[in-house]
């Protein structure tokens, strides 16, 4: 916890390297001195281990490239390669496949806590468009992920989600040929995926979660209690409920990396396929023009907006539907109209609400990976009309929920 | 102070602190040291490159006398060598004009550590990479080859950089090269020389 | 530990399991399992032997070497080259089929699939199934049929060993049971660990890693829980400064 100041009295290589690079500066600026609510609770542990998962994949990722060959006649054995002859290959290729959904687990667990507290709420609307922004393009990522073992489900998958763009109309039909650079899922579109996976969007990513980082330190953390900790400020300037992030919530988190990385682990080593929701079976078999798969359903963290796409009779309407889906959460922070942020000092037609987003979230999660026929249909289509209540009628209910009195300061039992 | 949220550093057992910093610091090292592991041990040659890289065999019966056959092992050109009994013969002539002629500075396995460089005499087996610079170097067996000048014992010429061997892969005085030219493992299964495994070190 | 392994690996077979069942009035074929064990190394070693003697005349391993079989299964190389490794073959070599695709196309009308990942992309238990529930035909070109791959181009390599087998169809095409209409050289049960040896050896060439990768997790997670016990504490010693 040596202070910049301290750090450049103490001579030697720390002084010389500061007086170069601000190394102390530097920490004493971002993680001592910035101050944290300290009633963070279990949704506050998320966010750490989304950039874990970031930089699991990125390492990962740099080490299967160095044996994947993109190809439509080298994908597939490339990866059987990886999976036998390379030595801990398989580790590498389970680790990057565990990653990815554990990534989407964490994100989903992050954006909830969002929604329970109201973090995207004033003045935390650009952080919160900044974090769905990472979101969009870490569902971009995906899927260009997937498309790259050239598994039979990695080859459709990427047909109907290619042939949603084709759903535009006037465009739509030349956009798709556009988009797979051939007439139908070729080796060309292989190839771009590969280059959108492992160099633009990471890129991306990395950048947005940078900017997600800048916002947040200029807001300061949201908590559970949903009060600005800035109102109330010590004798020394610092927000009374707030204590420095390093080394309070740095050790924190390494706790939550801890069990976070032991649940990582017991997937990984016993259970890689994860019952085929992690892996498919289907993709243990080449891509194969001639030959669907019987049951085709996206990995399980598209599916909730694909059981939307499917609960639509229409073509159209049911691809705009399912951008709507997404889409929608960009406007929350303007759809609010409630005068409290946490859900703990909201009035019950919120909690009303968010219960049924979230049953209708995680129901159509689950049918989506079930077949599109009978009772599943009139399901999905059920929860659809809830998911898309939660966000259309947000204005009116904020406005007439019975919100209780907001505390001073935070609630915190040591 | 008593109304922030964090107490003065006084009451705190420092020691304590120390102490699981150091326990948490050196266990996570540990885990790293363990977790990075996999990730360098990738980079070792695969199983299909060691499958490549299995060893080669050749059937000596098949080289005629005073023949060279060429095949590659592990990437390598090896160079098998069927010397008649004269070329065995006239191989102590050279040791003058030679820079290592007992290959003490030499790569070789012991049974090739001799004046023959060969576990047999017929057969000469060598990596066909000069010692130089890497190039091939080619085979003028016979003596007196009308580049190499009347005095030239017959072995191996470097067209690169003009080292020359003779016809145990000994390197003559005046060459840029100054090893003799490497000879793999190998042993023989009846008739079949098979180069890459020896009975001293299996598999290699 | 291996106990905890096995629970959680029987979880996770368990979970699609539990969805299979969900469709109610299946034949009692649909239900039955491999029940195979890739720790027993012997029926790891008997199911290679199965494998290169009655499915890699025609089938292909294609992303599995011998020497590794060898490697894996404890199988020493002077008795898989005397054994398993065909004549013409290199130890180092993949195990493919010595049988030409066109070859194959004329006789079978399709090429004879790759089973390096077969027990991955469809389960050990429909191998199991699949080789055990071919019954006679008559209107089969190959004179037999399949329950659990219905038209199959494959003929019953395996009739000297289970027999001939008749399936008794009820009323709405439901299939009943099974009777027996010629005897193999084996008995049932025979035939079943024959097949289950199989199946094993199959699920190990599905992935091969299968074989250390649990008893590794096990080291690995007893390692986080150690590593996650030190970190809390040291996290409870600094948050005592927080009230």
């Amino acid at each position: 916890m040596a202070n910049a100041a301290e750090g450049a009295a103490k001579g030697g290589f720390r002084a010389w390297l500061n007086k170069r690079l601000p190394v102390d500066e530097f920490m004493q600026s971002q993680l001592v001195g910035y101050y944290a609510p300290k009633n963070f609770n279990i949704w506050y542990f998320f966010g750490s281990l989304a950039l874990l998962v970031f930089v699991i994949q990125i390492v990962t990722g740099i080490f299967l490239t160095m044996n994947y060959k993109p190809g439509e006649l080298t994908a597939f054995d490339s990866v059987e390669y990886i999976m036998r002859e390379v030595e801990w290959g398989w580790l590498i290729r389970y680790m990057h496949s565990t990653g990815a959904s554990m990534f989407f687990i964490v994100v989903y667990l992050h954006m909830f806590r969002a929604l329970m507290y109201g973090s995207y709420k004033a003045p935390r609307e650009l952080l919160w468009l900044i974090g769905m922004c990472t979101y969009l393009a870490l569902m971009a990522e995906a899927f260009f992920g997937y498309v790259l073992p050239w598994g039979n489900m990695s080859f459709w998958g990427a047909q109907v989600i290619v042939n949603l763009f084709g759903t535009i109309p006037g465009i739509g039909p030349g956009l798709v040929e556009w988009i797979r650079g051939d007439y139908g899922i070729a080796d060309s579109t292989l190839n771009r995926f590969f280059a959108l996976h492992v160099i633009a969007l990471p890129l991306a990513l990395a950048l947005l979660i940078v900017l997600h980082l800048v916002a947040l330190r200029q807001t300061g953390s949201n908590n559970p209690d949903g009060i600005e900790i800035k109102a109330k400020l010590g004798a020394n300037g610092k927000p009374l409920d707030g204590i420095p992030f390093h080394p309070y919530y740095t050790l924190k988190d390494i706790v939550g990396v801890g069990v976070f990385l032991i649940g990582f682990a017991i997937v990984v080593f016993f259970v890689p396929t994860f019952g085929g929701l992690f892996l498919e079976a289907p993709n243990f078999t080449p891509a194969n023009a001639l030959s669907t798969p019987d049951h085709i359903a996206p990995v399980w963290y598209f599916t909730p907006f694909y059981a939307i796409l499917r609960a639509v009779p229409d073509q159209r309407l049911g691809a705009l539907l399912m951008g709507l889906s997404v889409v929608a959460f960009l406007f929350l922070p303007w759809l609010d109209r409630s005068p409290v942020k946490s859900t703990r000092y909201r009035g019950w037609i919120w909690k009303l609400a968010l219960a049924v987003f979230t049953v209708s979230f995680l129901a159509l999660m689950y049918l989506g990976l079930m077949p599109a026929e009978g009772r599943y249909v009139t399901l999905a289509r059920i929860f659809t009309v809830g998911y898309f209540a939660f966000f259309v009628l947000m204005p009116f209910y904020t406005r007439i929920d019975p919100v209780k009195a907001v505390p001073e300061r935070v609630s915190y039992h040591a | 102070m008593a109304d922030m949220a964090v107490t003065d550093d006084q009451e705190v057992d420092q020691s304590r602190r120390r102490f699981l910093t150091a326990a948490t610091v050196a266990t996570g090292a540990v885990g790293a040291a363990f977790a990075i592991t996999p990730f360098i041990k990738s980079w070792n040659p695969s199983e299909r490159a060691r499958a490549l890289g299995a060893p080669t065999e050749v059937d000596v019966s098949k080289i005629e006398p005073g023949q060279m056959v060429v095949t590659s092992w592990r990437k390598q050109a090896i160079y098998v060598v069927h010397r008649t009994p004269e070329m065995v013969a006239a191989l102590p002539q050279n040791d003058a004009r030679l820079k290592d002629p007992a290959s003490a500075d030499s790569e070789q396995p012991d049974y090739a550590k001799n004046e023959m460089r060969s576990a047999k005499a017929d057969y000469l087996v060598l990596i066909g990479i000069c010692t130089h610079l890497g190039c091939l170097p080619k085979q003028h067996f016979e003596r007196g080859d009308a580049a190499l000048g009347a005095d030239w014992p017959g072995g191996f010429f470097c067209p690169c950089h003009g080292s020359k061997f003779d016809l145990a892969g000994r390197v003559f005085e005046g060459s840029p090269a100054s090893v003799n030219l490497r000879v793999p493992p190998y042993e023989y299964r009846g008739d079949t020389l098979v180069i890459g495994v020896d009975a001293q070190k299996g598999v290699a | 530990m291996r106990k905890f392994a096995i629970i959680v690996a029987a979880l996770a077979l368990a979970a699609p399991a539990a969805f299979a069942s969900e469709g109610g009035g299946s034949a009692a074929w649909q239900q039955w399992h491999a029940g195979n064990a890739l720790g027993d190394r012997a029926s790891l070693q008997r199911g290679a032997r199965n494998f290169m003697n009655y499915c890699a005349g025609c089938h292909s391993l294609k992303y599995v070497r011998y020497q590794r079989i060898g490697e894996d299964l404890g199988i020493s190389e002077a008795v898989m080259k005397a054994n398993l490794v065909p004549p013409g073959a290199k130890i180092t070599d993949y195990v493919v089929s010595a049988m030409p695709a066109d070859f194959a196309n004329a006789s079978f009308g399709i090429v004879p699939p790759d089973l390096s990942l077969i027990t991955r992309s469809k389960g050990s238990d429909y191998v199991y199934r699949f080789l055990k529930t071919f019954y006679l035909d008559p209107k089969a070109a190959t004179g037999t049929n399949n329950l659990a791959l219905p038209g199959t181009a494959m003929p019953h390599v395996l009739s000297d060993l289970q027999g001939l087998q008749r399936a008794v169809f009820g009323t709405g095409g439901h299939f009943e049971k099974f009777e027996e209409a010629v005897a193999g050289q084996k008995s049932a049960a025979e035939y079943d660990s024959f097949v289950r040896d199989t199946v094993n050896f199959l699920e190990y060439a599905g992935e091969p890693a299968k074989l250390s990768r649990a008893t590794i997790g096990v080291w690995v997670v007893l390692y986080l829980l150690l590593f996650t016990a030190v970190a809390w504490l040291l996290k409870q010693e600094y948050w005592k400064d927080v009230h």
